[in-house]
């Protein structure tokens, strides 16, 4: 099992958990006061998706992410500060503010960008992934959705697809058990999003998403398989969704108060602090990892709060590229 | 005259119009995306399902190809389906549909069958919304024979039109700008049904005809009242329908003002602009004393930052421009 990990590594697990923890909770409370624009969804909860994952990928690797993307772009090495700055539509974000929270991004990563279109990313990270076929660079893709984007035509062309011409792509779902307002039970027409996998002939997984330390195993395990066969898979972490959709539902019209009591009590940073604190490491170790991520984040906020904003004008350029630019 | 005896938001004004023809006909029926149809931001069936049941308002999962032709083969077999799309820009996600399927089955099949369905999104730029979620693609439809378009500018008109939309025997695009939603106006008591294919006309008015549709309504009124400071007297007509369209209105407007400004929040390059200019230039090109102008969206996509997105979509200051460059005090 997942005993081997050493106690150095999952304070790294915890700072990387824990500094998108603080970056959500931050950027909802700059949203709810006006400072960052747009719609916001955070994954508050799902760290452990994140967090494992990306911890189980090399440096090269592509990832393409969802509307709920903060987390995945932070995991993957996002500069903060630019991702920041991103967020409040400020010149500096990785986009020049062209984007906001659905599109944040980081192309120096190979983060290829959140995408508000529910199940876009798939086919993009598919293609990524046959991109590394060319060049035989041994890279692989991920592409973090949602459990919705299972029921759309977008996730199932691309798993066939994906297998059909065999290129190496790792299909990550964060099942956080609503597709906004309407519960997977109601949308799916199987019991796990995983149980697709037999259908487009790859291997399928469920892992606990709450569990860092459980998703890094499995995800280790199965992106080197990805990365040995040049073929896709399909994991499933099964997750929760603390907050509502977006910055304006609170999410406790759909879901019952003992629902969203027991997933709290499952919640991935209190779940490895637990684990850190019976494997001997002090509580002031785990306390100083918390605060390197809160001031981390805090000079993210400093930085844009100062940064400039776009130019005006530059909202007209780079629709085209090359001799047919401006 | 109608009496008015209250004013209620365009929102309200369109489920108003769902309940009484879901009322009247029971082969009326609502579907869309189970998330967002009951409640969210911007719910588009809200309070259907209470008093017409699960079964009259089917929430789907997210797949608004599989929605648009369930609905069309429905529509095909006696049904009169009222889909809600969301945001207008899921409506790309369901564009061989609308496109090869919806607009064309009647044609195709030889007028075999009726296809009496509405399309209901919301569209345009709002709040940031960013690249994917700002889009109006109503001269997309509009392109397609086959399909009605319709993009009503004020509460009354939101249910008048909505209700002879879902007493239409073809395909109806239904577009609703977010930003109308919540504003309120006067609807009239009782049966109250719109005409397609007539334009209003907003503001009488001798120098220049304003015409355009949806959002830009309340911008090219304010536009008005500034170019009458300036002592220009402009006519301000909304299309409210786009197919069909009422050029006799347009026509007539341009014979009076000799000027013509024709605007809409939606791209500039090939957006519905371009039709009504080419119509007022094949049928009414003597009656222009100035080039026509158009007033609409950068051909950019919608950017996310505040700064950005006003630099890029239309408002009441350019169209005063326009108009008064039209009437030589450019
Ligand atoms: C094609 C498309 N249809 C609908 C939407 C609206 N929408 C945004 S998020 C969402 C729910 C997505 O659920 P899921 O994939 O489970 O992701 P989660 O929000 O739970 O992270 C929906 C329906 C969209 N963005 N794109």
């Amino acid at each position: 099992m997942s005993g081997d990990v050493s106690n150095e590594r999952m304070l790294e697990l915890l700072l990387q958990m824990a500094r998108i923890r603080t970056f959500e909770e931050t950027i909802e409370r700059l949203n709810r006061e006006g400072r960052i624009p747009g719609f916001l969804h955070t994954s508050i909860g799902q760290e452990a998706c994140a967090v494992g994952t990306c911890e189980a990928l090399e440096g090269g690797d592509y990832v393409t992410s969802t509307h709920r993307g903060h987390g995945h772009c932070i995991a993957k090495g996002a500069d903060l500060r630019a991702t920041m700055c991103e967020l409040y539509g400020k010149a500096a974000g990785q986009n020049g503010g062209r984007g906001g929270s659905m599109h944040v991004s980081d192309f120096g990563v190979n983060m290829l960008g959140a995408n508000a279109i529910v199940g876009a990313g798939l086919g993009i990270a598919l293609g990524a992934a046959l991109s590394s076929k060319f060049h035989e660079s041994g890279r692989i893709s991920v592409a973090f959705f949602g459990e919705g984007a299972s029921t759309n035509g977008a996730f199932h062309e691309n798993l066939n697809l994906a297998s059909s011409i065999g290129v190496p792509v790792l299909f990550v779902c964060e099942n956080n058990g609503y597709a906004h307002e309407a519960p997977v039970q109601k949308i799916l027409s199987v019991p796990n999003v995983a149980d697709f996998h037999t259908g487009y002939g790859i291997p399928g997984h469920i892992v606990d998403g709450n569990d860092v330390l459980a998703v890094l195993e499995v995800m280790t395990e199965v992106a080197g398989m990805v990365r040995a066969t040049g073929r896709p898979a399909l994991v499933e972490a099964k997750t929760y969704r603390q907050r509502g959709h977006h910055g304006g539902d609170s999410g406790r019209h759909y879901r019952s108060a003992d629902e969203i009591e027991a997933w709290l009590a499952k919640d991935p940073i209190l779940r490895l602090s637990r684990r850190l604190i019976e494997s001997g490491v002090e509580r002031e170790a785990i306390d100083a990892v918390l605060a390197d991520a809160t001031r981390e984040v805090e000079d993210a906020v400093d930085f844009a709060e100062a940064a400039p904003l776009p130019d005006p004008e530059s909202a007209l350029l780079e629709v085209y590229g090359g001799d047919s630019g401006e | 005259m109608i009496p008015v005896s209250r004013e209620i938001t365009f929102g309200e004004a369109t489920l108003e119009a769902v309940r009484e023809e879901m009322r009247r006909d029971d082969r009326v029926f609502a579907i869309g995306e189970d998330s967002g149809v009951r409640g969210g931001s911007f719910p588009i069936f809200r309070g259907i399902a209470e008093e017409f049941g699960d079964a009259r308002l089917i929430g789907t999962p997210i797949c608004e190809g599989a929605t648009t032709n369930t609905a069309l083969g429905a529509a095909m077999t006696g049904m009169r389906p009222i889909v809600g799309l969301h945001f207008a820009d899921f409506m790309l996600r369901a564009m061989d549909e609308i496109g090869d399927q919806v607009a064309r089955a009647r044609y195709t099949f030889g007028g075999q069958c009726d296809v009496p369905m509405v399309i209901r999104a919301y569209d345009g730029v709002v709040n940031s919304a960013a690249t994917q979620h700002s889009g109006a693609y109503e001269a997309i439809f509009a392109h397609f024979p086959g399909l009605k378009v319709v993009m009503p500018s004020t509460p009354a008109d939101a249910k008048g039109l909505l209700k002879t939309a879902i007493r239409d025997d073809n395909p109806v695009i239904f577009l609703e700008h977010k930003r109308l939603l919540r504003t309120r106006g006067p609807v009239p008591d009782g049966e109250h049904l719109t005409p397609f294919g007539h334009a209003a006309v907003r503001r009488a008015g001798a120098d220049v005809s304003i015409v355009g549709y949806g959002i830009m309504m309340s911008q090219a009124l304010a536009a008005a009242e500034r170019l009458a400071g300036d002592g220009i007297d402009a006519e301000v007509i909304d299309l409210r329908t786009l197919v069909p369209l009422d050029e006799d209105t347009v026509l007539a407007s341009v014979a009076r003002t000799g000027r013509l400004v024709v605007t809409h929040e939606s791209w500039r390059r090939s957006g519905f602009g371009a039709e009504v200019a080419a119509v007022v230039a094949e049928k009414g090109f003597a009656d222009l004393r100035a080039p026509v102008m158009r007033v609409a969206g950068e051909d950019v996509p919608v950017p996310f930052s505040p700064v950005l997105e006003q630099r890029v979509i239309p408002n009441a200051e350019g169209i005063v421009d326009a108009a008064k460059s039209a009437c030589g005090h450019g």
